[in-house]
């Protein structure tokens, strides 16, 4: 049997009496593309920030390429996260740096290359995603929310990741530009080969980028299957939230 | 015993700042010293507080030693001592309001920018970024202001010194018909290596101080634009308050014999 490349079980996390995350299994095999949907406040960002090690769980275990990340030190942490690309929900560019630096952020960092060699890449990989080099020298306040997505997406495969998260990667854009990045997502994971795990409240976008699907409520995975199997499941908490109904098992309370 | 639960609650928030604050200041001094550095930044952070803060810090010192002529002039000249002014011009620049009023400036202008930019980094997750992009933010964020903020001031100071005696000469010599020459003489005259060398290790201090409290309050700033706006606040009063105490526990501990 393989060895899935993310592995998190049983994982517990909790701010002050708010159980975020209460007994989170999840396993995603190499080179698969899955997507947790969930609604807001359900713990998805939190689960992301554990695996990152951007927060630390009370209990459980996560597994990268079958290495428990849980209680491991700073230098290790690095150089797992070496092998991580993250496309943050407001794309979380560096404001003081131009376009071409952020994208080009990672592979300085990891001294893979000069600064005019990086420019040079950096160039390359804006072409890949639909930007031209004249947005290169801009500063990302410049930018539109699409555009500062996909810059974002730049900056995430830029060092070549063998795991890419997607955090609410198409919140706040409009249709047409959500199945842009949806595109973009896909050709990128396709072309890295690398193993997606994405965390969003859109159901087309889920159904786009996703080869698994996973439903997390009240901080654990309450249904997962194939992206196609969605419709069919006799779940009404799933049930509920892909077919976007008030009335349900899911209050707005927990939901919103 | 419902009146001691909020004291007991503020104590024991009082320990957790504490805590906090010290595990901050400790990590990042740390960093200050392990590689890798980053001189571009480092750089910048230099021109930022040291080239940029002094037009704020010169005009500050210039009036304040104008002022000081003129105040002590007319309190000297109750008891025959005008020839005092000014020794007490250049005493009281170095030892004190050169690096005080350039460590309130400076508080007010850099302490309250490095709050909001890195205040704004943790709302908008660019310090989660940093991480992820196997950035320590300690190294890349913190460092380079606290090395620019504890060698930067120094040189500040020197420069709000010379500009406020020079403030302290020109009324002197222009408005109070005190001769050049004398005027000069009496500054130098009384004027000791640890007069200046005192003012210079409270500007090192107070730099120090600044970087920390706008590092500290924009790293832990939550919740918006409102929280960095609170950080933003917080920076500055806690800069100036922790300026002024150690001011005079430095000038006890080089004066106090």
């Amino acid at each position: 049997m393989t060895t899935p490349k993310l592995e998190l079980t049983d994982v517990h996390k909790r701010f002050g009496a708010n159980r975020v995350l209460d007994g989170f299994d999840l396993s995603v095999g190499r080179g698969e593309s899955v997507v947790v949907l969930g609604g807001s406040g359900t713990g998805k960002s939190v689960m992301l920030k554990c695996i990152l090690g951007l927060l630390h769980p009370e209990a459980g275990s996560i597994k990268v390429d079958g290495e428990e990340t849980v209680g491991i030190g700073q230098r290790e942490r690095d150089r797992i996260n070496r092998q991580i690309g993250m496309l943050f929900q407001g794309a979380a560019l560096f404001d003081s740096l131009p376009v071409w630096e952020n994208v080009a952020f990672g592979l300085l960092a990891q001294k893979r290359c000069g600064r005019r060699s990086a420019r040079d890449r950096a160039v390359e990989i804006l072409g890949q995603v639909g930007l031209g080099e004249r947005i290169a020298d801009l500063y990302p306040a410049e930018l539109s929310g699409g555009m500062r997505k996909r810059v974002g997406l730049a900056r995430a495969v830029a060092t070549r990741p063998a795991i890419m998260f997607f955090d609410e990667p198409t919140t706040g854009l409009d249709p047409i530009m959500s199945d842009v990045i949806n595109n973009l997502i896909c050709s990128s994971v396709k072309d890295l080969g690398a193993t997606a795990l994405s965390i969003t409240h859109d159901i087309a976008s889920a159904r786009k980028i996703a080869d698994r699907v996973a439903m997390i409520y009240q901080g654990r995975i309450i249904w997962a299957g194939a992206v196609a199997e969605m419709d069919q499941v006799d779940n009404p908490y799933v049930d509920q939230f892909i077919h976007g109904r008030a009335e349900g098992p899911i209050t707005s309370g927990m939901a919103g | 015993m419902p009146v001691l639960q909020p004291i007991g609650r503020m104590f024991l928030s009082f320990l957790e700042a504490t805590g906090r604050l010290t595990l901050f200041t400790l990590v990042s001094l740390s960093h200050c010293v392990r590689p890798p550095f980053y001189p571009r930044l480092i750089g910048r952070q230099m021109l930022e507080i040291g080239y940029f803060s002094l037009p704020v810090v010169g005009l500050t010192a210039i009036f304040t030693g104008m002022v000081l002529a003129l105040q002590s002039h007319t309190g000297f000249s109750r008891f025959s001592a005008e020839g005092a002014v000014a020794t007490v011009v250049v005493l009281s620049i170095t030892r004190e309001l050169g690096p005080v009023l350039a460590g309130l400036m400076v508080a007010g202008r850099i302490g309250a920018a490095m709050a909001a930019e890195i205040g704004t980094m943790r709302v908008t997750e660019q310090i989660d970024a940093l991480t992820t992009l196997s950035t320590n933010p300690y190294k890349y964020l913190v460092a380079p202001r606290l090395i620019a903020g504890v060698t930067m001031l120094p040189l500040l100071v020197l420069v709000a010194d010379s500009i406020g005696v020079f403030g302290g000469y020109l009324i002197g010599v222009y408005r109070l018909d005190f001769n050049p020459a004398s005027y000069l003489t009496r500054t130098w005259e009384y004027l000791e290596i640890m007069d200046v060398v005192s003012g210079v290790v409270k500007a090192a201090v107070y730099g120090f101080i600044i970087a920390l409290m706008g590092c500290y309050h924009g790293y832990h700033s939550t919740g918006g634009a409102q929280g960095v706006g609170g950080a933003t606040t917080n920076a500055v009063v806690s800069a100036s308050i922790l300026i002024l105490t150690f001011n005079y526990v430095i000038t006890a501990l080089f004066f106090s014999s």
